[in-house]
């Protein structure tokens, strides 16, 4: 497709006659499968342009078993610049779609069998049944295998837990059989259009699904519900789990490979990009009897444990200001203005960090009313980019599944993040040389040794312990 | 939108003919309209028409002045001297062209109206609709994370106050009436109030409701009475849950989910809607695709775009065989049976149905019997000069009919295209309309807009009279508007001759489609083709730019004459 008008600025040259004029581009000779003895060609994704690596399938003009002519239209293409027909160069029939719509594929890659013959359909089929004989990849290093475009760029946009876990019949059973008054004794499913969308990419089977709607009519959050559920009764529940970083989907099928959804791929960008950081630790207990007692009496007022220890956190950082700063650029400090407390939480098929910002000013109650409309949303995959990306220092809290110590991954952009384990009755001496019981947790922080330095956290920690041990503050 | 169905085959979609032996269902008001209307055939005009003077206001009076000449004579005998050059019945979009029209060729001219002025469009389709449209679109915008993201946006949730958003329609619709109806004033157009009924050669009558009737004569009488929603049968319009475009325009309530019955024009411009402010929406459709008439190719990357990824799901090859109004805490109950074997195929419960078959043309009670004209599936029978024909295939003289009541091409501009050539033919020029070269739009986001042939019918006329066709295509993502815009979504499509470089055909789906088309559409119009029009210049950077990279990629024969129909401009 021509680009004459990308090429009208003034500033780059006129793109050549030959290159304006082409309406179409023509999809390189299908080479012969050379294992195959049969008429069985392949026919692989064109490189439309010089600089694409990998094309959408935009959409397959001809559907499986359709007989083809040379020069007709088989399959749209998507490439960095434009949508492009793609023509066949050969008669026959097209036997099996290899990479279905919406997909993406690398250049070089197989997209479908040609087959030559109507008789040839069912023996090219039976070649793409098989996963263990993929078809010889042309190009070297391109993957066969078609990935998941990786159309938005925020994780929280990428709203599909993508791996089709089929929700397995156990966690059917616990949500109970949907029985619509309407719906002949559950034999019909009455589900939203958004809900059966929604299903179908949640891997949810609507028959087990209670619908909550109007005559009991499956709805939209309905299906996210089955499909959390069904994910705690299989992943043992959502933490929040940094150094465990893909929380694992329900009923997987052993011995696949499920490429990464949009988030995954982007939690794997973000742990590779923080080995280029250089962290230490340093741990510390903390004595939480106090801060025990105040929850148990403000717990009624909807206060939680995590906005109880973000609000902690947030007024350590007051006093040490190094903590609460990052290394940009490998050369400076920068220090942030606000005290922006992000709490990572494991959701469906990937970890996400909510951020409750200001946390130092804001007073508890309104922050914990904050942190569960954020839950809210990052379950719904409703959080806005403001609400994910601002964190200024980072929370981990494994406590609830008796964790009781462990070290977290700095996430690239930050200075510190903190792990958080169990706090747990402990047998402890005290300075007049009695025994005790205390309740203790320990908290280990991870830090960019570039800006802060062991004493900062150590001076940080030890003003964190203070006010966690007399909280009085907290609820000021 | 409203006044068109399936603009380029067809007049009605196949509902429509499958179901012709079927009762036509009019919305309430319309029946009581024709209930009173034909109470009043049968009274005495005669004896009563000074009552109408007495409530009627000024138009009032000026009908007595002309009606008191004609009203002594009753009978089918041709006046010689008459009220008016013309009389056009239905102010709607084509009744006030051709009035316009006429006022400029010097004609005196009166327009009957028995509802609102403005008629569909005005009223109940086209223009409220794009207020709700314009809604809708910017909802859709500003909900688009993605896309506020890429342009460097952020925007707090999106919310919308339905009550406003109706209102803002129904402002709009009184607003474009009042200026339809000052623009006809000022010219010096009779309006005459009441319901058109032809009650001999070049005599019209007209009443209100339970008033006497007047009588005018006219030299020549125009019906443009238009359209009204096609229901078919079997369906229970209740006007709440169960409702045709008509309701649906006033936006009283937005449901959770709404089943759309039909996926042409209206229905896909609704569908846009509902999505935007929250709705889920089922469309039935009763061929085996969705959006039937449209070109397939953009008909596929429509369905690609503004079906897929909404929330919207569908029933193809069903027809609503039975739809009951949600009451008593039941909800809209629609059962759907197979649309060749006529099996119960499914059942359908939503909260709300609207019923989008098409439009059923509103011709009844207009007198025709007087002239020995019988309409053809309520349609007015015409020729290709919109002159009304009899029932023994003889035109009618000083007849005419255009618009939706003549169903060559539902839309309001053809109606007012069809009127403007009549007038024409009265003032003396001969003149024959192309439909082929008026455009047709629907207002999605993105637009969809065509004039002229689809690829098939353009390959089937080709193959017909033996020539060869070729295609150009280009997408939006190569325009550097578009892409500006972060609207790269679309796809332009020219449908030419390549031996004589003639425009048959040109479809575009993408940003301003229907903004877009017209340079075609003029194209086709005037006669220009592809080798010479790909010479005029267009601003860069605009979407205009789509249509002259078309021209551009077009490869017509080097020896074919470059032949304009019309003259050159002087310079």
């Amino acid at each position: 497709m021509s680009h004459s008008h990308l090429l009208h600025t003034s500033f780059i040259p006129t793109a050549p006659p030959s290159l304006r004029r082409r309406p179409r581009w023509a999809a390189p000779v299908p080479r012969t499968h050379q294992r195959i003895q049969s008429k069985i060609r392949e026919i692989f994704m064109p490189a439309l342009s010089s600089t694409m690596t990998e094309g959408k399938i935009v959409s397959w003009v001809k559907s499986e078993g359709d007989k083809l002519s040379k020069g007709e239209s088989v399959v749209v293409v998507e490439s960095d610049k434009a949508d492009m027909d793609v023509e066949s160069f050969y008669d026959g029939y097209l036997a099996a779609i290899i990479v279905d719509e919406g997909l993406s594929a690398a250049v070089g890659s197989t997209i479908a069998l040609l087959a030559e013959t109507e008789e040839e359909i069912e023996l090219a089929r039976s070649k793409t049944a098989s996963p263990s004989a993929p078809a010889s990849a042309p190009a070297a290093g391109n993957n066969d295998a078609p990935k998941v475009l990786d159309e938005k760029p925020s994780p929280v946009a990428a709203a599909t837990p993508t791996p089709k876990a089929s929700v397995g019949s156990a966690a059917v059973g616990a949500l109970g059989s949907a029985v619509h008054p309407a719906s002949e004794g559950g034999m019909r499913v009455v589900a939203s259009p958004y809900a059966k969308k929604l299903a179908k990419d949640l891997g949810v089977d609507l028959k087990g699904v209670v619908g909550s709607g109007p005559n009991g009519r499956v709805v939209a959050k309905d299906v996210e519900a089955a499909a959390l559920a069904a994910a705690k009764v299989s992943g043992g529940g959502g933490g929040a789990a940094v150094a465990s970083p893909v929380a694992k989907p329900s009923g997987v099928e052993l011995g696949s490979v499920v490429p990464f959804t949009t988030m995954q791929n982007a939690v794997s960008r973000n742990m590779v990009e923080s080995l280029a950081v250089p962290t230490f630790r340093v741990g510390y207990t903390i004595t939480t009897d106090a801060l025990d007692a105040l929850y148990k009496k403000i717990k009624s007022k909807g206060v939680t444990m995590t906005a109880l220890l973000a609000k902690a956190t947030a007024l350590a950082l007051v006093k040490h200001p190094v903590v609460n700063s990052s290394c940009r650029d490998g050369k400076s400090f920068t220090y942030n203005s606000h005290i922006n407390i992000a709490v990572a939480v494991a959701i469906d098929g990937g970890l996400i960090t909510p951020v409750l910002q200001d946390a130092d000013k804001i007073d508890i109650y309104s922050l914990s009313r904050k942190w569960k409309e954020l839950v809210d949303k990052a379950r719904a995959k409703q959080l806005q980019p403001n609400e994910y990306t601002t964190g200024t220092f980072t929370l981990s809290n494994l406590g609830m599944f008796g964790v009781d110590r462990f070290d977290a991954i700095l996430p690239p952009g930050t200075g510190a993040i903190m792990a958080v384990g169990a706090s747990q009755p402990t047998v402890v001496g005290t300075k007049d040389g009695r025994i005790g019981m205390k309740t203790q947790m320990q908290v280990n922080v991870t830090a960019d040794h570039r800006v802060i330095y062991g004493a900062d956290l150590a001076a940080f920690l030890q003003t964190l312990s203070k006010i966690i041990e007399d909280p009085k503050d907290l609820t000021l | 939108m409203q006044a068109s169905v399936s603009p380029l085959s067809t007049p009605l979609p196949p509902h429509f003919i499958a179901r012709s032996n079927s009762n036509l269902r009019l919305c309430g008001l319309r029946r009581e309209a024709f209930g009173f209307r034909s109470v009043s055939q049968f009274q005495n005009r005669g004896s009563r028409w000074t009552s109408v003077v007495s409530r009627n206001s000024r138009w009032g009076k000026q009908l007595v002045f002309s009606a008191s000449a004609t009203v002594a004579d009753n009978g089918s005998v041709p006046p010689t001297s008459f009220d008016y050059d013309l009389v056009i019945i239905g102010a709607g979009v084509g009744g006030h062209g051709a009035a316009l029209h006429a006022v400029e060729r010097g004609l005196k001219t009166a327009i009957i109206e028995g509802d609102v002025m403005g008629g569909t469009c005005v009223n109940r389709g086209c223009v409220p609709s794009k207020a709700l449209l314009a809604v809708s679109g910017r909802m859709r915008e500003l909900q688009d994370e993605h896309h506020m993201k890429a342009l460097g946006l952020q925007i707090a949730a999106a919310a919308y106050d339905r009550q406003a958003v109706a209102d803002h329609a129904n402002n709009l619709a009184s607003k474009i009436r009042g200026n339809l109806t000052n623009s006809l004033k000022a010219l010096g157009v009779d309006i005459l109030t009441g319901f058109g009924t032809i009650v001999g050669p070049q005599k019209v009558k007209y009443g209100k409701v339970g008033l006497s009737d007047n009588v005018v004569t006219a030299k020549d009488i125009i019906i443009a009475t238009g359209s009204v929603p096609f229901v078919p049968k079997g369906i229970e319009v209740d006007g709440k849950t169960v409702i045709t475009s008509d309701h649906a325009l006033k936006l009283e309530f937005v449901p959770d989910w709404i089943a759309i019955v039909g996926s042409g024009y209206i229905g896909l411009e609704f569908s846009d809607v509902y999505t935007a402010l929250g709705s889920e929406v089922t469309f039935i459709e009763a061929l085996d695709q969705l959006m039937p008439g449209f070109d397939p190719e953009i008909g596929k990357l429509a369905q690609r775009v503004l079906i897929n990824p909404r929330k919207i799901d569908y029933h193809t090859g069903v027809f609503a065989s039975k739809i009951t109004p949600a009451k008593d805490g039941k909800p809209v109950i629609i059962e759907l049976i197979d649309a060749k074997t006529r099996e119960p195929k499914d059942t359908v419960e939503v909260d709300a149905a609207l019923i989008a078959t098409g439009r059923a043309p509103f011709t009844k009670g207009l007198g025709l019997e007087n002239i020995n004209v019988e309409t053809q599936r309520g349609f007015v029978p015409v020729d290709e000069r919109m002159r009304v024909i009899d029932a023994d295939g003889k035109l009618v003289p000083h007849l005419y009919c255009i618009g939706d009541a003549n169903g060559k091409l539902m839309l309001a501009h053809a109606a007012s295209a069809q009127g403007i050539s009549v007038v024409e033919q009265l003032t003396g020029k001969d003149h024959v309309l192309n439909h082929l070269s008026i455009p047709a739009a629907c207002f999605t986001h993105p637009e969809i807009s065509m004039v002229g042939l689809t690829e098939p019918q353009a390959r089937e006329k080709a193959e017909r009279e033996g020539f060869e066709i070729s295609i150009a295509k280009t997408s939006f993502k190569a325009n550097t508007k578009a892409l500006a815009e972060n609207e790269g979504e679309g796809l332009a499509k020219l449908i030419y001759r390549p031996d004589n470089g003639e425009i048959l055909g040109v479809h575009i789906f993408g940003m301003h489609a229907a903004d877009l088309i017209h340079e075609a559409s003029n194209a086709i119009a005037l006669g220009t083709r592809v080798q010479d029009i790909k010479f005029a210049v267009h601003a860069h950077p605009t979407l205009s730019e789509v249509l002259d990279e078309l021209y551009k990629l077009a490869k017509v024969n080097p020896h074919a004459t470059t032949k304009p129909l019309s003259e050159p401009v002087a310079v």
